[in-house]
């Protein structure tokens, strides 16, 4: 036999069913085909034929397995008016052929139009893949030679020219540009890298020439991972499902326990003709939408998360969309997380400029994190700086040397010893003191002439996150192994409402687990210490920019390095799960309503259902509720 | 008349409960070893047979969905634990691996969660 599609057979059929349509339309004026019985008979024995068929076939196999499904009542639908309409033609009364002929017309295109939307959908996630370019400019034997992206290994040296895209993950080696990350971070800037950088495969290097060395490749790569993580989170199970599912099972064989019913109401106890009976059985069974149930919350999944990736947010599964919208409370660590993680400089007393000359000439050579603090202070600035020699490394005090012939510090109080200090500097470094603030004092030729602030600073777009969060009516919550002060203040900057303090890295589960009691949680975390709690909490979010432990054990993880996408992941969840709701609530209202009346409940106050109208009804629910998912 | 039809309704009524609701045993089969390689075919029509598959644990597995439905409701399979979501009305055999470098269960079904299916993996 010739395979045709849905969509060819919808039409072959709805050509047959023509003379039937023409006829719908003549009937008001009393105009008859003539030879209508027989045309419509042949007509939609073939539409039967071709069309009908393959769902009595489905629907047999599926009932010897014990199981019903939509195809199950398009079949009885179906076979019961054609096969009466059969008897009714040899015994001489009315006909329904058309209605038959009619449904089958209708459900093939109902299927052949899902069939198409939902490759549709689906594909706009391979196409994140395509994004991949097929070659890669590979350093070979001193030259650079194009290799197809499969061939590309870790470590090869790849060369990217301007408006190239980078083919795979990997460590900037040289060159300095801008990359355009937007197709896997969701950030809209363009992102400046330099030697050491970080690339990210697939992203679009805009103005400079850029040579790195391959460190992912294949199904590693950043967007390779990112592509079978929304792949799962698609196919998740969201927990609402768990009554839909147990609704669909028995859905089918209780439609058609509704028929029968409604069949014996109607013919036995009413005493209605038995052809009146048997339209309003066959209205109910093909009314029934289970469909629409069993659908309601993977479409609204699919389309959620694939959305919530562009925006850089993942979303590993439909649960943790779900339990996001319960969560009362929201929990930050604060290293790395609410702050960027490297201290900063954030106040310079004294005489600023040299200040700094002083301090970065005695801390060029040191590795010290405070240390990089003051060069990338002494950088922003453009200072030229002396070169200090004697240098003296004092373990956890800090550095002495001799700057232009003169005796110098960096360090703490400790260093001080002969130095003088003026009042006015010991009581600025109070206050510095008191805001949380380490302070390194500068000294030169026995007097100490200027402090140095430095402090690890909450993320730019902190406080905005978290007055969002807390507009939203949720309680926000600061973990943290750092003494009460440094906490306090910090919390205080970026308005969290509770500071927990000197955690140990241990007890952060712990802590989750207490506020769970209050309702749920949320904890959002980066490092390797964070991800007991990640896991205990009722929604896990983790920075991507965290260690792979901790993305591991996040339910939701944010590509960008900004708290904000702890809001934007709140919305899209809210909005996901508002949508499966109203899905359900639509799925359940049309079989709620459309059954009874199907059934002749409203026959008492006029309201009858023709067959067609019927037809009608399902089938502009059916695509109304198609348009709403795939548009 | 009317009695009759009241009672060949109840009739089938009763059947219908039966037949869905009721406990039936299901379809188990083995999946065939040959070259360190297990293979097995899962029949597709108005439902999966056999139903419930059973690998061995650490033999690489291939699992082939043969498409005799030609109704789009069974069109799609999908692995939830997996994440995978195929297509099976692009040719009749669809091949698709499943890892079975541990003993666990993976449930599957069609697009819409009508039709259930099984595979086990075990020791």
């Amino acid at each position: 036999m010739i395979k045709i599609s849905n969509m060819q057979k919808f039409w072959l059929s709805l050509i047959l069913a023509s003379p039937m349509l023409l006829q719908m339309v003549l009937m008001p004026f009393h105009w008859i085909i003539p030879g209508y019985t027989w045309i419509a008979f042949l007509t939609t024995t073939l539409i039967m034929l071709i069309s009908a068929a393959p769902y009595w076939k489905s629907a047999w196999a599926a009932f010897k397995h014990h199981n019903a499904n939509m195809n199950t009542l398009v079949a009885v639908g179906t076979s019961v008016a054609y096969f009466y309409s059969l008897f009714a033609m040899l015994t001489g009364r009315a006909v329904y052929f058309e209605s038959a002929a009619l449904v089958t017309v209708f459900v093939l295109l109902g299927d052949a139009l899902e069939e198409r939307m939902h490759s549709s959908a689906s594909n706009a996630l391979s196409k994140l893949l395509n994004l991949q370019v097929k070659e890669a400019d590979v350093l070979t034997n001193d030259q650079y030679s194009k290799v197809p992206l499969e061939k590309v290994q870790v470590g090869d040296i790849i060369r990217v020219r301007p408006g190239e895209k980078i083919p795979v993950d990997g460590v900037v080696t040289k060159g300095t540009t801008h990359v355009n990350e937007s197709m896997v971070t969701g950030e809209s800037l363009p992102v400046s890298k330099k030697t050491g950088d970080e690339v990210i495969g697939s992203t679009i290097n805009m103005d400079g020439l850029l040579i790195f060395r391959a460190t992912k490749v294949g199904k590693d790569t950043a967007l390779a991972q990112i592509v079978e993580l929304v792949k799962k989170a698609q196919t998740s199970h969201a927990p609402i499902q768990n009554l839909t599912d147990r609704l669909s099972s028995i859905f089918v064989p209780a439609v058609l326990i509704a028929a029968i019913v409604t069949f014996v109401i109607w013919f036995v106890f009413l005493g209605a003709p038995a052809v009146q009976a048997m339209l309003f059985a066959v209205s109910v069974i093909v009314i029934a939408c289970p469909c629409a149930l069993g659908l309601a919350t993977p479409t609204a999944l699919m389309v959620g998360t694939a959305r919530s990736a562009k925006l850089g947010v993942l979303i590993k599964n439909g649960q943790a969309l779900e339990e996001v919208n319960h969560v009362k409370t929201v929990v930050f660590d604060k290293t790395g997380t609410i702050t960027a993680g490297k201290p900063v400089v954030t106040d310079v007393i004294g005489n600023q400029q040299k200040v700094l000359q002083i301090a970065a000439a005695l801390e060029v050579n040191s590795e010290h994190p405070l240390a990089s603090a003051v060069m990338a202070k002494a950088k922003q600035y453009q200072l030229r700086y002396s070169q200090a020699t004697d240098f003296q490394n004092i373990e956890g005090k800090g550095v002495k040397a001799a700057v232009d012939g003169q005796n110098a510090f960096v360090g703490s109080a400790k260093l001080m010893t002969t130095y003088q200090m003026a009042d006015d500097l010991k009581t600025e470094m109070t206050r510095l003191q008191n805001d949380a603030k380490t302070v390194v004092l500068v000294g030169l030729a026995g007097q100490v002439i200027g402090l140095i602030a430095i402090q690890d600073t909450p993320k730019k777009t902190a406080a905005q996150a978290i007055s969002e969060l807390k507009a939203r009516g949720l309680k926000t919550v600061m973990l943290t192994g750092d003494n009460q002060r440094v906490a306090q203040a910090i919390g205080s900057q970026v308005g969290i409402d509770q500071v927990i303090a000197g955690v140990l890295p241990n007890e952060k589960a712990d802590h989750v687990k207490a506020l769970q009691q209050d309702g749920q949680v949320a904890f959002v975390g980066d490092g390797i210490n964070d991800a007991p709690a990640l896991t205990v909490a009722d929604v896990g979010i983790a920075m991507g920019s965290g260690t792979d432990i901790a993305i591991e054990s996040g339910e939701i993880i944010l590509m960008q390095n900004d708290l904000m996408g702890v809001v934007r992941a709140l919305e899209i969840s809210k909005k996901t799960f508002n949508r499966i709701k109203l899905n359900l609530f639509w799925a359940f209202i049309y079989n709620l309503i459309g059954i009874p009346i199907s059934a002749g409940v409203l026959v008492g106050i006029g309201l009858q259902l023709s067959l067609s109208w019927l037809v009608w009804q399902w089938l502009s629910h059916r695509f109304r509720w198609l348009l709403r998912h795939y548009y | 008349m009317q009695l009759v039809v009241l009672a060949i309704s109840l009739g089938l009524i009763a059947f219908i409960i039966w037949w869905f609701f009721g406990s039936h045993e299901e379809k188990t089969s083995d999946a065939q070893i040959s070259d360190n390689q297990q293979e097995s075919t899962i029949v597709v029509d108005g439902g999966y047979s056999p139903s419930t598959l059973v690998l061995k644990k650490g033999v690489p597995a291939k699992v082939k969905f043969q498409m005799n439905d030609s109704t789009a409701c069974l069109s799609h399979v999908v692995f939830e634990k997996l994440g995978i979501d195929k297509d099976l009305t692009k040719q009749k055999m669809t091949a698709i691996e499943i890892p079975t470098d541990q003993a666990t269960e993976f449930d599957y079904a069609c697009g819409m969660n009508m039709f259930h299916g099984k595979i086990i993996v075990k020791d």
